[in-house]
């Protein structure tokens, strides 16, 4: 066989390393500016308060009232949320039926809907014959439990969507198995599932508390804006701003975002994060 | 033994209708069958796993087709083996006979000896994250054969595993039938694994099981 026409030695690809350089720097320019926006809006809350004005403002009774409202009512939707959430977002995961599809556009209605048609929807729905009756019972509209109920019907529906994700991530071969090896339905959820779901539990729980904590719209028009009464951290946000104290609207501003830091800390050691971005996906 | 008389099958649009076959007690049956022929869609229904349209299914002579999953007396090792991952091997041993209740001594004895026969000793606190493919394999056996169910049913046990594990399983795999005597149902598309491990190949060519010698099956 002749040697005397070896094909030329194919050429090494010519370096491109300076474009790729160039992208990747376009890329870091781009995202660079969202962010210096975000860490300059924390930095000029933070520099336009000082500790003492901080310190003066949790000495105040209003907003004390507010932080322990806030505290009891966020804990006890992220509760609610989670004890809703697990069935449905199980049933949503795991069954298929005629009408699902329905069924998931109407959980997703509070996530959509603008948070003051749900405070009015909710203050309508009240005045209907069987709200005015429970209101006999439970003082709802205007009063601590009106915050409670604005709180949940939004984050409920996170907690729902995140729970689902979570239960769509553990295979359904598993619950099969433990089927054969003689579980009935309900012990291979308890034993299999719910053990393997923890993760985005907490990951549902903390984020229905945060959603509750920033929540104002509904709550405005469900609960109004009464001190000692209905007042949450962001009604105190409002109220202080509205009347012109805004160190006070600072120093409260600057609470919420060191909760929404320490959740977001949280739901990043130990929560679910796939499920964490699917829950919050709108 | 296995007894399945004119099976009818639907998953969505899909469907198998009158599927006969039987496997004698004791012997270790190879289900092949192209991809999407409804193997794994057969070996759920006779599970209990997927419900059935018509016909019957034997289990060592019991009509089992209106018993739920866990009274069929069958082991069930799926596809992705499906372990659970917050258990430790041990609980993996000892999950069905908790879940039938089986005293502590007797789970503790069972568990045992599960480990040395499957060599799992040395694995028992560990959780399924860290064992490699032919550990997993084993404890996924383990766990099924631990109630001492009559029938075994494998759906491509071997299929995920790389030469050296395929061979260490395919061992085990000979060995379960004597140790455990079980009557098994293997479902694979692997022609050197049927060859190997069954007495039975049978063939699922769209409602018929055909049995086929080994020798009639090209290389």
């Amino acid at each position: 066989m002749s040697q005397g026409s070896a094909p030329p030695a194919p050429r090494p690809p010519r370096a491109r390393g300076g474009s790729d350089r160039g992208f990747l720097a376009a890329l870091w320019v781009i995202g660079s500016l969202y962010l210096v926006l975000v860490v300059a809006m924390l930095a000029a809350d933070a520099a336009y308060t000082s500790p003492w004005h901080l310190w003066q403002s949790l000495q105040s009774r209003e907003i004390r009232y507010a932080i322990r409202l806030s505290l009891l009512s966020c804990s006890l939707t992220a509760i609610l949320s989670l004890w809703v959430a697990i069935p449905i977002g199980y049933v949503m995961a795991r069954q298929d039926f005629r009408g699902k599809s329905v069924l998931d556009a109407l959980l997703d209605i509070p996530i959509v809907l603008p948070p003051l048609v749900i405070g009015l929807s909710l203050l309508i729905l009240f005045q209907t014959v069987p709200g005015r009756l429970l209101e006999r019972v439970v003082p709802v509209t205007y009063a601590v439990p009106s915050v409670i109920l604005a709180q949940f019907m939004v984050a409920c529906a996170f907690a729902v969507r995140t729970m689902r994700a979570t239960f769509e991530q553990i295979s359904p071969r598993q619950e099969q198995v433990a089927l054969t090896l003689g579980c009935r339905r309900s012990q291979a959820f308890w034993w299999v599932v719910l053990p393997q779901a923890r993760r985005g539990v907490l990951t549902a729980v903390t984020l229905a508390w945060a959603r509750s904590l920033g929540e104002f719209g509904p709550i405005l028009v469900f609960s109004g804006a009464t001190r000692l009464r209905t007042e949450v951290l962001p009604t105190t946000v409002f109220l202080e701003l509205s009347v012109g104290n805004i160190e006070a609207a600072v120093a409260v501003s600057l609470l919420m975002v060191a909760a929404a830091v320490a959740v977001l800390l949280l739901i990043r050691a130990y929560g679910s994060e796939p499920t964490l971005t699917q829950g919050v996906r709108p | 033994m296995i007894q399945v008389d004119r099976l009818g099958v639907r998953a969505g649009r899909f469907e198998l209708a009158g599927v006969s076959f039987a496997v004698p007690a004791g012997q270790h049956a190879c289900l092949m069958g192209r991809t999407g022929s409804g193997k794994t869609t057969l070996l759920e229904a006779i599970c209990g796993l997927r419900a059935v349209t018509g016909g019957q299914v034997r289990l060592d002579g019991r009509e089992v087709v209106h018993l739920a999953p866990g009274d069929r007396g069958i082991g069930l090792v799926p596809q992705d083996r499906a372990l659970f991952e917050h258990l430790t091997v041990r609980e993996h041993l000892a999950f069905a006979l908790a879940v039938r209740r089986w005293s502590a001594p007797a789970v503790r004895e069972r568990v045992e000896e599960l480990a040395h026969w499957l060599q799992l000793d040395h694995l028992l606190d560990r959780r399924p994250a860290g064992l490699s493919g032919g550990e997993a394999q084993r404890v996924a056996l383990g766990r099924a054969l631990a109630f001492r169910p009559t029938i075994l049913c494998l759906d491509e046990p071997l299929s995920a595993l790389d030469d050296d594990m395929r061979a260490e399983v395919r061992e085990v795999l000979r060995s379960v039938r004597h140790h455990a005597r079980v009557t098994i149902l293997h479902v694979t598309h692997n022609l050197a694994d049927a060859r190997d491990l069954a007495d039975q190949i049978l063939v699922l060519r769209g409602a018929q099981v055909v049995p086929v010698a080994k020798d009639a099956l090209g290389t």
